[in-house]
């Protein structure tokens, strides 16, 4: 830490330049939110929505729970679970083999979805 | 199942929330009931009482009911003011609200303070949930069997608590029209054969579990996978009395041989069905008005078995 308060003010520039790049390529990223919300199950007057979601390898799917009631996403062969998803809470899964995973809701088993893998 | 050919619709619903405020005593006599408002002078003689509590869900803390813990005392205080001292207590499920050991601490806590002589439990899903119900057998299925499946014999009553939590698959209860449906599974059934078996056909029986033993809404899994088949069994009794709990409403039936109850929840009350989009909590009760919505059981039994008299008293 010391050695690197003693750096040259054009080091110190040029990291600084760096570092804009890096944060502004980030946040553009971030900012798309389609992106985002294409992979996202939305739970709501308990169902799952969409209640079937198409995603390519590798992407990583997120679940957010905007019901009063606490919920969960798990795999009916249990390979995958989230824990107990209360109001506003979310929880994200990388999928990385191509499948049809079929899941439900472990308190209310009528709620149920696939996210189906190319 | 279509909504207006519901049988317990909209009005029915609302005349029970009618007389809830003000409690019900109904009464059993050669399969016909009746009723008569709490107060009324009509004196109860029987040889014994019991209380039912369902639905304390400890944890929740949304609209309409910031204060669970303060209702669940109030019901617990509410038994505590009955007039004849209940011989026991049953608890019939969502104890807790998302099987956490502190909200299981609360509920126990609180339920020490009853003025009985021993609680009995019966898992809701929402105390199972997250450990297919490991943590609810160590604290509360001591004494059981199987999964916590139990009975046991008061006065000449016998008294089963069966599980339709566990095991929730997506896909069960096809053969019902609906799936999400509560199962009982083929060993609690197999025990359940046993249990009933040496029994005299006068034996009045009362079975308590959370999910209702009989169909009330499939479209929101208020049912049972395989009830007839636990009913078959009591089949050739004459008295059978069946208390639920998870619906958060009360609501009765009979058939045949068979009464059914539905318990108030002490933590929110729930849509009738079909009456909203969702079966979660009706976030918009008026604060006056949510303890007429929220209450225990009072079960008066008579020394010859029959009638079961089941009183339904709201907290306010």
């Amino acid at each position: 830490m010391l050695i690197k308060l003693k750096l040259s003010f054009f080091l110190v520039a040029i990291l600084g330049v760096v570092g804009s790049f890096v944060l502004g390529h980030g946040a553009r990223t971030g900012a798309q939110p389609a992106t985002t919300n294409a992979n996202e199950i939305v739970i709501q007057n308990f169902a799952f929505q969409p209640a079937s979601l198409t995603v390519k390898v590798g992407t990583k799917v997120t679940w957010v729970n905007r019901d009063d009631d606490p919920h969960t996403a798990t795999a009916n062969d249990k390979k995958f679970s989230s824990k107990t998803l209360d109001t506003g809470d979310q929880f994200s899964m990388e999928f990385s083999q191509p499948g049809t995973y079929k899941y439900y809701c472990a308190l209310h088993p009528r709620m149920t979805g696939e996210v189906i893998v190319k | 199942m279509k909504t207006d050919k519901d049988p317990i619709g909209r009005r029915n619903f609302l005349k029970c929330m009618a007389w809830a405020g003000t409690g019900v005593v109904w009464t059993m006599n050669a399969g016909l009931l009746s009723s008569s408002a709490l107060g009324s002078g009509a004196k109860r003689k029987g040889s014994f009482t019991f209380a039912q509590i369902s639905d304390s869900h400890i944890g929740f803390n949304k609209d309409p009911n910031h204060e669970v813990t303060k209702t669940f005392q109030e019901a617990v205080d509410k038994i505590n003011a009955l007039e004849e001292r209940p011989a026991f207590v049953i608890h019939t499920g969502d104890i807790s609200h998302l099987s956490r050991p502190e909200e299981f601490d609360t509920a126990a806590q609180i339920l020490k303070g009853a003025r009985t002589g021993q609680i009995y439990f019966v898992p809701g899903e929402h105390d199972v949930f997250t450990d297919d119900g490991k943590l609810y057998l160590e604290r509360f299925g001591r004494g059981t069997q199987g999964h916590g499946w139990q009975s046991f014999d008061y006065e000449g009553v016998h008294f089963i608590g069966l599980i339709n939590v566990l095991n929730l698959k997506q896909g069960s209860g096809t053969g019902l029209g609906g799936t999400g449906f509560g199962q009982l599974g083929q060993d609690q059934l197999a025990w359940l054969e046993r249990d009933v078996k040496g029994l005299s056909s006068s034996t009045p029986i009362v079975v308590f579990a959370h999910i209702p033993l009989w169909t009330i809404y499939p479209d929101w899994g208020w049912g049972t996978d395989d009830s007839a088949q636990a009913l078959s069994y009591l089949k050739g009794f004459g008295s059978v009395t069946v208390l639920n709990g998870h619906i958060h409403q009360v609501m009765k039936k009979v058939e045949g041989n068979v009464t059914f109850h539905t318990a108030f929840s002490t933590a929110y009350p729930q849509p009738a069905p079909g009456t909203a989009p969702a079966p979660g909590p009706i976030k918009d009760v008026p604060a006056e008005r949510l303890r007429s919505l929220l209450g225990v059981t009072d079960v008066d039994v008579t020394r010859n078995g029959n009638p079961l008299a089941v009183v339904d008293l709201a907290l306010q």
